[in-house]
């Protein structure tokens, strides 16, 4: 209603996917914002964030964090609203970004590929891994909770020895192979007709390729994320939710449950399996070896620092998780200038990092070797892992919980509730 | 039947025996970590993902008190493997210390959150104490110094690592020990914890205790197993390596077969585990080319998946009754 934001008059208005109209100015803003980013326009560049995250380096990690987050929102699906808390989201990634070499890669005689055009590899690597998704359900619909993510962890293990035995596919060792590049063709001719990994000029616009892949990658997502928004809300979505809120209950209400958590693992490996063939395709080539533990342990860490079962926290979460390293690795830089310079605190940075050979110091910036000044790369594992613990202890609900509590703040301000 | 000179063609039946120590041993190393899981999980209702992690910190530990320290021998007279008994002993104090640091500061905080909630800030820590132990204090090129180092003996025509042995004898000692413990006025509050938190309490248990004691005792057996498992015939080669993480997750699987909360299903499971790893490793070596390299490594998985499919709360543990 108007003037009153809270107060649905009609099961259409709460089922709405932007109820307010002050969501969908600030979504439209936040979506112009998104698009202008990549250049140096004058009022977009004074923005706090924005103004470097459009320059090419940073563009890059962004491109990264969009591919994360379609693999994200899929993991929300399955973990935050269907409740079954997967730890194997990296072998779907796998399964599909392999599906994508297999179909689009080039072949050699020691390597598998049909070089088909994009519009055929990339669907498909989404339905292979919703394939496997499907053959794995019924394993995860005999066990639940803490058993299910171990099961899901031998998944990934067997993954990774099957990229060893099919090398092939895989491409030999720890090499990899590489990826069929992110161009549309139609067919097998030389030329692409839409270029994704070249710099080039687009109407009035001289673009290179991380803009061009950014303004792909962002088209994608926010296909994903309202695909998944709407899923939430549809009679699939409401038949997750009963099953992670009570599973017997909902099969008394005649929920299927064989059925919604069936389709819960297709739909968040095909997305995991989409996002898999992005990355492995931007990134040009992976060493298999890269789909461990660790990536799956990354997205269920996403899901719970951006708040489990929301769109926009998956989002969030992933900016945060794909991000901080970046500005942890600046911040290590920008200490180890100020130890070399003589301003206020230059003494104490001086003990912290170590800029030179003989200095004393906790974190080591030149060096990359293994040992007790830490390399920069072991800093920020650990911060990573600091991060997760902090989270979870301060901020259960996450960053969207947090972005609740200043929504709250401010429309009670200036009492407390 | 010690002796290099026993050196006898090796039969078939050899190999069967050689085989047969080897897996007992590596069954041991499962279920010690098993058993630690099973402490933690049966207390405090965590899965502890760090116990791996953990494993390995203890035997950083072992080597920080025993060679960087040189800790026993330069207060005590004696022979050497008494020397390094009393380091692994001191490490597996300093394992049990870690490990009450832990849960105090961050699982009990968390207590009443979800479940996965306490899983995730375990694997946060086993990503932390992973780092620190190959980046910061660079394991990998440590020395644990083993007294029998790389030493073995001929039973028969079968030759046997004394490693092997010593880790079998480990376990069992770590099994009757815990089995005993159980009985302990201790041990029965923390049976009785592990049954119902709110009725132990009522009844003057301090539960907190319980959990403090019981991450203690699940990091110790943790810092035994990582000591245990970084000797000489095992992959590793004497020092701890990389690869050493990837053997501790592969104790999970032992957890689930057993089952998450029984003492018994450690045991049980991390044998059969061991078992059925270096058996297909010897035997079905022939068909690597199929299998591929290293396929005895994804068997405790399969197998885990197979029982669990079978058997959902694995082979001893409660099943948990559903209500709406």
């Amino acid at each position: 209603m108007r003037g009153r934001p809270g107060l649905y008059t009609s099961y259409e208005a709460e089922a709405a996917l932007l109820p307010t109209r002050t969501r969908k100015v600030a979504l439209g803003l936040l979506i112009l914002v998104l698009v202008l980013m990549p250049f140096s326009l004058p009022v977009i560049d004074q923005i706090p964030f924005v103004r470097f995250l459009g320059d090419a380096p940073w563009l890059r990690v962004v491109n990264r964090a969009l591919i994360f987050c379609i693999a994200a929102l899929g993991l929300n699906l399955l973990a935050g609203l269907a409740g079954q808390v997967s730890l194997g989201h990296a072998f779907f990634m796998g399964v599909g970004a392999y599906t994508a070499v297999l179909m689009g890669g080039v072949s050699t005689p020691h390597l598998w590929g049909w070089g088909l055009p994009m519009w055929l590899w990339l669907p498909a690597s989404g339905v292979v891994a919703a394939g496997v998704g499907i053959l794995v359900a019924p394993a995860a619909v005999r066990v639940r909770g803490l058993y299910l993510a171990i099961t899901t962890i031998g998944l990934v293990f067997i993954g990774l020895h099957l990229s060893r035995v099919f090398e092939e596919i895989a491409g030999p060792g720890a090499l990899g192979r590489k990826w069929p590049k992110l161009q549309l063709r139609l067919w097998k001719e030389e030329e692409p007709f839409l270029d994704f990994s070249g710099n080039g000029h687009w109407f009035w616009f001289d673009v290179n390729r991380t803009q061009k892949t950014y303004y792909f990658l962002l088209a994608l997502l926010v296909l994903f994320a309202l695909a998944a928004a709407n899923l939430a809300r549809s009679r699939t979505g409401r038949s997750w939710a009963a099953i992670r809120d009570r599973d017997v209950a909902a099969e008394i209400m005649g929920v299927a449950e064989f059925r919604a958590k069936t389709t819960a693992f297709a739909i968040s490996s095909f997305y995991a399996g989409v996002a898999g063939a992005l990355l492995a395709s931007m990134v040009g080539q992976m060493n298999p070896e890269a789909w461990n533990l660790l990536l799956s342990v990354e997205f269920v860490a996403i899901l719970l620092i951006g708040g489990m079962g929301r769109v926009s926290g998956a989002i969030m979460g992933t900016f945060f998780v794909v991000l901080s390293p970046r500005f942890v690795e600046q911040f290590i830089g920008w200490t180890a200038d100020q130890a070399e310079g003589d301003g206020l605190f230059s003494g104490f940075w001086d003990l912290l990092v170590v800029v030179g050979s003989g200095d004393f110091g906790l974190i080591s910036v030149t060096q990359q070797a293994l040992g007790f000044p830490l390399p920069a790369s072991a800093l920020d594992e650990i911060i990573y892992g600091v991060l997760i613990i902090v989270f979870l202890l301060f901020e259960p609900l996450g960053l969207f919980g947090i972005w609740v509590k200043v929504r709250n703040y401010w429309k009670g301000w200036p009492f407390s509730y | 039947m010690i002796g290099v000179l026993a050196q006898a063609s090796t039969t078939d039946f050899d190999i069967f025996v050689q085989t047969f120590f080897k897996a007992t041993a590596l069954g041991s190393l499962y279920s010690l970590l098993a058993l630690g899981f099973v402490l933690v999980y049966k207390s405090t209702q965590t899965l502890n993902f760090a116990q791996g992690a953990m494993a390995l910190v203890g035997a950083w530990f072992l080597s920080l008190v025993f060679i960087d320290w040189d800790f026993p021998a330069r207060w005590l007279p004696g022979p050497n493997w008494l020397h390094w008994i009393i380091a692994l002993l001191v490490a597996a104090a300093m394992a049990a210390v870690m490990g009450m640091a832990i849960e105090k500061y961050t699982i009990r905080p968390m207590i009443g959150q979800p479940l996965f909630s306490m899983a995730m800030i375990t694997l946060a820590l086993e990503v932390i104490l992973r780092t620190i132990s190959f980046d910061a204090v660079n394991l990998t090129t440590r020395s644990l110094g083993v007294p029998w180092g790389t030493r073995i003996f001929m039973l028969g025509g079968a030759r046997v690592a004394w490693s092997y042995i010593a880790a079998t004898a480990m376990a069992l000692l770590a099994f009757v020990a815990i089995w005993r413990f159980f009985k302990t006025r201790m041990g029965i509050a923390m049976r009785a914890t592990s049954f119902d938190q709110e009725a132990a309490m009522a009844q003057g248990i301090n539960v907190s205790r319980v959990f403090s004691i019981a991450w203690a005792s699940g990091a110790s057996l943790a810092a035994f197993a990582g000591v245990f498992a970084s000797m000489s015939p095992w992959p590793s080669g004497g020092t701890a390596n990389r690869d050493g993480a990837f053997f501790v997750f592969r104790a999970l699987p032992a957890v689930v077969l057993g089952g998450l909360d029984s003492v018994v299903g450690a045991l049980v499971g991390g044998m059969i585990i061991g078992f059925s790893e270096i058996y297909a490793g010897q035997y079905l070596a022939n068909y690597t080319g199929v299998l591929g390299v290293g396929y005895q490594q994804v068997i405790p998985y399969l197998v885990m998946l197979v029982g669990l499919l079978v058997r959902p709360y694995g082979l001893y543990g409660t099943v948990e009754v559903r209500r709406v």
